[in-house]
């Protein structure tokens, strides 16, 4: 009986990291646009220059988020960062 | 095939105007959003109302719609497009689904020819959708790995007609030991096909825990709450008490009280580094269902009276 493919993924934990040519790749997204987004504080990256950021699982998830309720709700960088830190707060609470 | 009342689904009457309409799709997109709402069926939802908007924001297909409500009144469930339909109207193009988190419906695509042209037929590349599911797995498979079977409904090209259809798709996936509630793993490329040559989206697994009947879970550190005797509290005494990895013995210093907090160090989800257990004491007292039980709570409350109540003032 063949065996079946065991899929191995990587986990978004405290050791997960992106540089920014790879979350551009990613979130099919430009760099510009992530520069954009960090600049309004919607995303925090360890580093000083682009070229040597690191995103973690909790900036690529924003990241993510944040470009969803771009395109869905129109919602603009400034809303986006407000919007997660909210509900980051919400979940907190809960 | 069900039959979709779009005015309802956006809860607008049938002569709405167009900024009434988009007020009430936006309303409702930000309710039902999944990475905002905390609905169960947000997602479901969050498709329904942005497939309604795609059809009544396009005059077109609003008049088209419009034409054959009466006869959608009538045909319910068993609703077919009229015969001519789409000489009439034309719409094979259909739309691109608003979103990132699925498709239209059957419904949409039998009226407007469909959301999802694969192929290289569209003449451009594009990456396919990313998909989310949730996955509810045992406490102790995360603390020991665990090999998962799902089964997800995936949009895969059909090579007849080129489109997009939804087929389940098994999938074994290795969950590692260690993993945390709320985590996400993602595997590349296992989401929704690309179009027209590109590659296909990511799929994301958010993991949860299913309750577990004695412990609870906070990041990597485990509670469990143990019952002990008033004498075992008192005296202090070496108890029996689970972890994950079995049982261990736990000593418990004389004079403890309820919801004293002992702590097995590494004894949590495995990491780096490991979580703790932590033991939170609750004394349970024996009932005094017998004379000689009575007798010897007497005895102790003559021996050792106290008032418990002190800091109380009363």
């Amino acid at each position: 009986m063949l065996q079946e493919k065991i899929f191995t993924g990587v986990v978004l934990d405290e050791n997960f990291r992106l540089t920014l040519l790879e979350i551009c790749r990613i979130c099919e997204v430009s760099a510009e646009r992530v520069i954009e987004l960090v600049d309004a504080g919607v995303i925090e990256v360890e580093g000083a220059e682009p070229l040597h950021w690191r995103f973690d699982a909790l900036a690529f998830r924003r990241l993510q988020a944040a470009l969803r309720l771009e395109r869905d709700l129109g919602v603009n960088p400034a809303g986006a960062a407000l919007a997660l830190d909210l509900l980051e707060e919400l979940r907190r609470l809960r | 095939m069900e039959f979709k009342d779009y005015y309802k689904i956006l809860g607008v009457s049938r002569d709405a105007g167009q900024d009434e309409i988009k007020r009430a799709y936006r309303k409702l997109a930000r309710k039902y959003h999944p990475d905002v709402s905390k609905e169960k069926n947000a997602e479901e939802k969050f498709k329904e109302v942005n497939e309604a908007y795609e059809v009544l924001k396009d005059p077109e297909k609003r008049r088209a719609y419009d034409q054959f409500g009466s006869q959608w009144q009538q045909g319910g469930q068993g609703f077919q497009p009229p015969p001519g339909w789409e000489e009439q109207f034309g719409f094979k193009g259909g739309a691109q689904a608003g979103g990132g988190f699925g498709d239209f419906s059957e419904f949409f695509e039998a009226l407007f020819g469909g959301g999802r042209p694969h192929g290289r037929r569209g003449g451009f590349r594009m990456r396919g959708e990313d998909l989310h599911a949730s996955v509810h797995i045992d406490l102790e498979d995360a603390y020991r790995g665990t090999t998962q079977t799902l089964t997800l409904n995936v949009p895969e090209a059909d090579p007849a007609s080129g489109r997009l259809v939804d087929k389940h798709k098994r999938l074994q996936v290795k969950i590692p030991k260690g993993i945390q509630e709320g985590q996400k793993i993602r595997l590349a490329g296992q989401g929704a096909p690309g179009m027209g040559g590109g590659p296909a989206g990511d799929l994301y697994l958010e993991i949860h825990f299913k309750p577990h009947r004695w412990f609870r879970v906070e990041g990597r550190d485990l509670y469990l709450d143990l019952p002990i005797t008033p004498w075992e509290a008192a005296l202090g005494a070496k108890v029996p008490v689970p972890t994950l990895e079995g049982r261990v013995e736990l000593k418990i210093p004389p004079g403890a009280q309820t919801d004293k907090k002992l702590r097995l160090k590494g004894k949590g989800l495995p990491g780096r580094p490991a979580g703790d257990q932590y033991v939170i004491l609750k004394i349970h007292t024996p009932p005094a269902d017998t004379a000689e039980k009575k007798r010897l709570y007497e005895e102790m409350a003559k021996v050792m009276p106290m008032n418990p109540r002190q800091g109380m003032g009363v």
